[in-house]
């Protein structure tokens, strides 16, 4: 399971960090608290959120988190892209609600790991 | 060795920088995968501090053979009751501040369970100042 496959089969847009999609996922956190995060994500997740400021960059670069997936239409700033670029993060987005988002990560997750 | 960041309050958009840095640094020095991973927590979370509740501060950081030695000061309103301040859930971020998804009062908390030396001290009015450790 890498962020190529979910991104593909979820039907994400990738905003930042193309060149590093084949980066395998490890499941996935929710939240919109930063330091909710920092605590309680575990390297080489993904982390939905509806958070799109610069220091999101910086939590995902810091805990190795495979990916950020923005919710709803939140627009990401061309100087966050620019950030994740160069901190090698990839942001992805989802176009749709975080619970949806969720709820369709986490169907996806299941069949894979047990597909 | 010993490098010493400067970091501006309110400087959300540069906030992480120096963490960042520190976390480049010990990953050439080849620490462990999971100690790196602590010491960025912990570096993030003091730093993010110093941006959102004072107005500068410094990041001094030695790194020695046995572990990582931080002092992070700061100019700034300080504590006025640190054991409130370490209590999961307790902020006094502005709205502001808790809208970008920060102010979860994790942010000590945080430290604690990541570091295996903490004092921090404050004078209310001057500033803050926090030393942690971290044995490698």
């Amino acid at each position: 399971m890498n962020v190529k496959n979910m991104q593909e089969a979820l039907g994400y847009e990738c905003l930042a960090g193309e060149a590093w999609l084949d980066r395998p996922v490890k499941g996935a956190y929710q939240s919109d608290l930063l330091s909710d995060v920092m605590g309680k994500a575990q390297a080489g997740m993904v982390w939905v959120t509806s958070q799109v400021h610069k220091n999101i960059v910086a939590v995902a670069s810091l805990k190795e988190l495979s990916a950020i997936i923005a919710v709803n239409e939140r627009k990401v700033d061309p100087e966050v892209i620019e950030a994740a670029n160069e901190e090698e993060v990839i942001i992805l987005a989802s176009g749709k609600p975080a619970f949806e988002t969720g709820g369709e990560l986490y169907r996806w997750m299941s069949e894979t790991k047990s597909g | 060795m010993r490098i010493e960041y400067h970091i501006e309050g309110g400087d959300f958009s540069s906030g992480g920088s120096a963490s960042s840095a520190v976390r480049k640094t010990l990953k050439q020095f080849n620490i462990a995968p999971l100690l790196v991973r602590r010491i960025a927590v912990v570096l993030y979370e003091a730093e993010m501090n110093v941006v959102a509740h004072a107005y500068h501060g410094t990041m001094t950081v030695d790194i020695r053979p046995t572990g990582i030695h931080v002092v992070i000061e700061d100019s700034g309103p300080g504590i006025e009751d640190i054991d409130k301040a370490m209590e999961e859930g307790f902020s006094t971020a502005t709205d502001e501040v808790r809208q970008m998804g920060f102010g979860a009062g994790m942010g000590l908390p945080n430290i604690r369970k990541n570091c295996d030396e903490m004092k921090l001290t404050s004078t209310p009015g001057e500033g803050t100042r926090l030393e942690i450790q971290v044995n490698f």
